[in-house]
């Protein structure tokens, strides 16, 4: 049986830094540069782990035997992050997960790997980047942050694998060391001309025709660069329909790197019609060429968590120094409040491991109240028998007190928290995020997000924990 | 059956330190100036003592833990001394300790001593929470004004008041602490402020601005307590004597279910009714002479209004705003200033609260004092609303 995409999601921060703020910011060193559109940028408790879970959360979570979590911007090196997601995603034990990373190819990789399998169960493919950039760059201007997850299996797919190729090429059109910050560019033009224009057709064509699929019948052309004119010169050049070529999401995202390709494929997907022939192509040192189609399924798959969607809830951000904040560029003093260790014992943190990335709240047998944190005696009853686990990722919930706290150390203030009532009786006292002050009341509806709690700057340790965001226009 | 320990324990000496920014001296110089002056009050010798308890709530920023560095400093040689610490009601942990040896008959005399140093920390605001190993994990570590500022949020939603109107009457609280912290000598605050002045002031933690929240001071004040027959023979005839001490702690219903809306504070209620019963107090509203609450910020000093039971609910804002706790009003509230003025020093604050309710019973307040004293309340505060301890305190001439 022939696998392929049974869902996806995507997650973009809510964070979007205005373009325009950034050039008129560096206008004194660099005047003639010229910006439009807002990147996302990840929030300080935000990073490639966080922002995979939130996309995978739109995926269905049946099935799923493996986890390949793809990025060049993992939070560790030696931890695997693909573990992390499939925690708190709360898939069985049992998962087989990977890392992939080394190359914006990384989210192509995982998705062939997901693709060619012989194992029957399905893959979650999950792939995410939030890239630093230097201040001043041309980098700095597009790139974004974002996450994107596929369901890879057999059964009722939304889209069919026709075919791949891939080309492995030593072509330095830019690197980034372990342990650098910043990626290191070549000239644009060489990139162009020498680079994509001269790597990727032949292993178009090649997938093209082991497809058995003309040029002329692809209806979604997806080419993740941020140099327009390069999708639109390959497409020429192949006989691909320019009208095929798909939005780069450079005016609302950024390029979000080893996900873009296949963000740009969920927007696609979003779009296409059942029979239609997508194309996809990521490029560094070599190429993937990943051509599907799309089947009947698709006319009623409705993402819960689209492209369309996360790209709209975003929020301009005017001020450019909080990027440079939360990237590390600009060090504010921050006073003595923020010089508490973050130390936390690993012991601890194994012991709670199922209230803490999965967020799981213990129902008494007796009673029937759900606890949180769970204590060894019921909280509504003192009962002390065994607490049965409840999730409360997805339990709806609404503010019950809250404040914006402008006196403690918080790295984006201010810290708003409060009591958080579940619908199902729980009360948590809980971070709330990406909050605007005028929609937060007493009653106001939240959901759940994973986000970082708190990041040991001293030992290199981000640690993760759920907080609630208000639900807009709700 | 128990019977509590009304007019058991007589106050027979008290001693409290200047609070403020003590620059000048370390805890243990604070605990000598405070026991020295209920010394003298007592009309006893340092020998006499054969318990101590000590409170201090931070040992980062004091002398450290345990119950030594309190012994070394007082020289309490050969009894025993404990440490005592329940957060901001650490205070009124000491002297329950204390008041508690003596009524059990355990020993004759004991000495409550409570102090804090937390101008040693570099910053404004109580030092940073630590909240234990698993909570750490999950628990949004907000400021102290940002725990109880909680209560606005939940408070103006249940009574459906504007922003505007809560934070006008919340200023009203503190307008009259300022009021009457500058006829207290020992006092770290003593300046009058507007009310323009406290509603412009920067936000601390909404709708909290500066002035809603009470000074860090440094400081310490301690107790003598002992029964009141050896009270009698030490020449104080008719002495202040405790009527009741109760304590309630937070065991997780209100932060954990939907069973409390956020909107008062369920251990005062709690401490107050069991304190009320064991001091006889049946309207509070009518009996109590001055009370001196844990007003640590000034929402809290209103919602406490109505958990005493002095204040219908929902009703404290129109007392508030009546001047019905201020220095002449129905029920003087912080005559001393209050944590709001006086200063906060974590583990002397609920002796200092003993402090001015014994000074005012026995006549001694000075410029403020209060005509016609006869039961004074003490409430003491810790931690914060949905995760705390609250402790109430009768007091009132062994003959009322």
């Amino acid at each position: 049986m022939t696998r392929g995409i049974l869902s996806y999601g995507a997650y973009i921060p809510a964070l979007r830094i205005d373009r325009a703020a950034i050039a008129a910011a560096n206008a004194w060193a660099f005047p003639s540069v010229r910006a439009k559109g807002a990147r996302a940028l990840a929030n300080w408790d935000e990073d490639t782990v966080t922002m995979s879970v939130e996309a995978a959360r739109g995926v269905s979570p049946s099935g799923i035997g493996a986890l390949i979590f793809a990025s060049t911007t993992p939070p560790y090196a030696d931890l695997q992050n693909a573990t992390l997601v499939t925690s708190a995603l709360g898939l069985p034990i049992e998962t087989a997960t990977t890392d992939t990373a080394g190359s914006l190819r990384a989210g192509t990789a995982a998705l062939l790997a997901a693709l060619h399998t012989t194992e029957p169960a399905s893959t979650l493919v999950t792939a995410a980047d939030a890239r630093r950039a230097k201040p001043g760059s041309a980098q700095e201007l597009s790139y974004g942050a974002g996450a994107v997850a596929f369901s890879i299996g057999e059964g009722p797919v939304i889209a069919k694998l026709l075919a791949t190729a891939s080309r492995a090429e030593q072509f330095v059109d830019h690197y980034r060391q372990t342990g650098e910050k910043y990626d290191y560019y070549w000239e644009e033009r060489w990139v162009r001309d020498e680079g994509y224009a001269k790597i990727i057709p032949p292993a178009i064509k090649a997938a093209l025709e082991k497809a058995g699929v003309k040029p002329a019948e692809i209806a979604h052309f997806i080419l993740p660069a941020m140099q327009q004119a390069v999708p639109a010169a390959i497409a020429k050049s192949c006989g691909i329909p320019a009208e095929s070529i798909a939005d780069n999401l450079a005016a609302n995202c950024g390029d979000t790197g080893a996900a873009h390709g296949l963000l740009m494929l969920a927007a696609a997907l979003e779009k296409a019609k059942p029979g239609d022939k997508l194309l996809l192509v990521t490029f560094g040192a070599g190429t993937d060429v990943l051509v599907f189609e799309a089947t009947g399924a698709i006319s009623n798959y409705k993402p819960t968590r689209g492209v369309a969607q996360t790209l709209a809830a975003g929020r301009i951000e005017p001020h450019y120094t909080k990027l440079l904040s939360f990237h590390g560029e600009l060090n504010l003093d921050w006073g003595m409040r923020s010089e508490g260790s973050e130390k936390i014992p690993l012991t601890q943190q194994y012991r709670a491991r199922g209230q803490l990335a999965t967020f799981n709240g213990g129902k008494c047998p007796d009673c029937g109240a759900i606890n949180f944190p769970q204590l060894a005696s019921c909280v509504n009853c003192g009962s002390f028998a065994p607490l049965a686990q409840v999730s409360l990722v997805d339990e709806p919930a609404q503010v019950a007190s809250y404040t914006a706290d402008w006196l403690q150390y918080s790295p984006a203030p201010p810290l708003y928290f409060g009591l958080v009532q579940f619908d199902n009786g729980c009360r948590v006292m809980m971070e709330m995020v990406d909050v605007d002050p005028k929609q937060l009341e007493v009653g106001t509806r939240l959901r759940m997000l994973y986000r970082i709690k708190s990041l040991d700057s001293e030992r290199h340790y981000a640690r993760y924990f759920w907080k609630a965001t208000p639900i807009q226009g709700a | 059956m128990a019977t509590g320990i009304k007019d058991k324990v007589a106050i027979i000496g008290m001693g409290c330190t200047k609070f403020g920014e003590r620059w000048d001296m370390g805890t243990e110089h604070l605990l000598v100036e405070a026991f020295r002056e209920a010394l003298e009050d007592a009309g006893i010798d340092r020998k006499q003592i054969e318990a101590a308890w000590y409170g201090s709530a931070l040992d980062s920023v004091n002398v450290g833990n345990s119950s030594i560095p309190a012994a070394m400093a007082l020289r309490l040689e050969g009894i025993p001394v404990t440490r005592v610490e329940n957060m901001c009601a650490t205070g009124t942990e000491a002297l329950r300790g204390a008041a508690y040896a003596v009524a059990s008959g355990a020993v004759d005399i004991a000495l409550a001593i409570g102090a804090e140093k937390l101008k040693d920390t570099g910053y404004g605001g109580l030092p940073v929470p630590y909240k234990g190993s698993l909570n750490g994990m999950w628990m949004p570590m907000g400021s102290a004004p940002a725990g109880f500022a909680q209560l606005a949020s939940s408070y103006r939603a249940k009574y459906g008041i504007e922003k505007q109107d809560l934070k006008t009457a919340i200023g009203r609280v503190s307008y009259k602490s300022h009021k009457n912290g500058v006829k207290n000598p020992k006092a770290h605050i003593r300046k009058e402020v507007s009310m323009e002045e406290i509603l412009r002031a920067p936000i601390i933690a909404e709708p909290l601005g500066l002035f809603d929240c009470c000074g860090v001071s440094d400081g310490a004040a301690a107790a003598i307590v002992t029964t009141p027959e050896i009270a009698h023979a030490l020449g104080k005839m008719n002495p202040v004597t405790i009527k009741s001490i109760q304590l309630s702690v937070s065991a997780g219903r209100e932060s954990g279910t939907g069973q409390w809306d956020g909107s008062y504070v369920p251990n005062t209620r709690n401490a107050a009714k069991k304190a009320y019963h064991e001091a006889g107090i049946q309207n509070p509203r009518e009996q109590l002479s001055m009370i001196e609450v844990h007003d640590c910020f000034s929402i809290t000093e209103l919602v406490t209004m109505e958990d005493l039971g002095i204040s219908p609910d929902g009703g404290a804002v129109k007392d508030v705003l009546d001047g019905f706790y201020d220095a002449d009003g129905g029920v003087p509230c912080q005559i001393d200033g209050g944590l709001k003025c006086f200063g906060h020093p974590v583990g002397a604050s609920g002796l200092r609260m003993a402090y001015e309710n014994y000074l005012q019973l026995l006549g001694r307040a000075g410029a403020r004092q209060l005509p016609d004293t006869r039961f004074g309340l003490s409430h003491n505060l810790g931690g914060v609303p949905f995760n705390g301890v609250a402790a109430v305190t009768v007091y009132g001439r062994e003959r009322d």
